[in-house]
């Protein structure tokens, strides 16, 4: 059982929110996968239409915990003010907490990020920081009160998999009990498996599935792979050999001349 | 007075965060606001008085990744 912050959490597949077809595909999708926890975010309301309500209905109905996020955050003004409005909002003290540094590559601002890790964390938050692969990075975000990392593993939505996998298995290594769950950058489930097979606790997606063809489906065939991947990484998986090693047994073979 | 709501300027009357979500009828649940980049918690909202310039914000819940 994955536990974050004193919570224990089932699955290990997080899922967002945003992108899908329909609110009733989003709902689908979070449901067939299985997914205990959803990223929300909030956004500027239109007077009279309640549109933010309607959102929120629906993911109350689903009966899951929120991790909103403070995407689109380029200070840490913004941030922090960002994720005591989602506080207030959504009931609860984790926060996804994004700090973006450029406009194209979405790429974390690792120096924002932790000072708001830690104007968050001393102000009672349970921050889950959005960070690069840099281990330097992740021990200043876990002096600064997290208790959770959040490494990407590519870009947001570019649905690469793990660019630098010998990265994040560094990474794993180097944060023995910590619960990392790599967050952006998974296009297809096998990229899911293969990072929970380095020993992450969990994956967070979102694009991956609201853009497929099929969210719903996907949401599943993600779900599994998750599983798999986790399971692969608990039955302890062979390392790779330089030199072919039979499988077959060679003892008793027969001599023909 | 004028008062930059949301990112646009706009000419209200209220002298209270409370009395602007109802001139502009909001509905008041699913808000979350903030007065000069400061988080203003629903029940400050009666008490949060307004002057001109004031840049406020009014969100809500969204889709997010």
């Amino acid at each position: 059982m994955l536990e974050l912050y004193g919570e224990e959490i089932s699955s290990r597949l997080f899922l967002g929110t945003a992108q899908y077809p329909s609110p009733k595909i989003l709902a689908d999708a979070a449901r067939r996968s299985g997914t205990e926890i959803l990223t929300v975010s909030l956004r500027r309301e239109a007077a009279g239409t309640g549109a933010g309500g309607k959102f929120w209905d629906l993911i109350r109905e689903l009966d899951v915990r929120v991790l909103p996020n403070t995407a689109g955050c380029h200070s840490v003004k913004e941030a922090v003010t960002t994720a005591k409005m989602a506080r207030e909002l959504f009931g609860t003290d984790w926060i996804k907490l994004e700090v973006i540094g450029h406009h194209d590559s979405l790429q974390p601002d690792v120096f924002g990020l932790v000072e708001a890790a830690r104007i968050l964390s001393e102000d009672g938050f349970k921050v889950f920081p959005y960070t690069t692969d840099d281990i330097v990075v992740g021990e200043r975000l876990l002096e600064a009160g997290c208790q959770v990392l959040m490494p990407w593993c590519a870009p947001i939505g570019s649905a690469r998999g793990p660019v630098n996998p010998d990265a994040l298995r560094a990474y794993r290594a180097y944060f023995p009990g910590i619960p990392l769950v790599v967050d952006a950058g998974l296009g297809r489930p096998s990229h899911a498996a293969q990072v929970m097979e380095f020993g992450f606790d969990a994956v967070l997606l979102n694009t991956a599935v609201a853009k497929a063809g099929d969210p719903v489906v996907m949401a599943e065939a993600f779900s599994k792979a998750v599983v798999a991947g986790r399971a692969a990484f608990e039955a302890q998986p062979l390392e790779p050999r330089d030199m072919a090693v039979p499988s077959t047994p060679v003892i008793g073979m027969a001599v023909f001349e | 007075m004028k008062l930059i709501i949301n990112g646009e300027e706009q000419e209200v009357t209220s002298s209270t965060l409370l009395g602007l979500l109802d001139e502009l009828a909001y509905e008041h649940d699913f808000l979350a606001t903030a007065r000069n980049s400061e988080l203003v918690a629903a029940e400050e909202r009666a008490r949060c008085l307004l002057i001109e310039g004031d840049r406020i914000e009014i969100l809500s819940p969204m889709q997010g990744g």
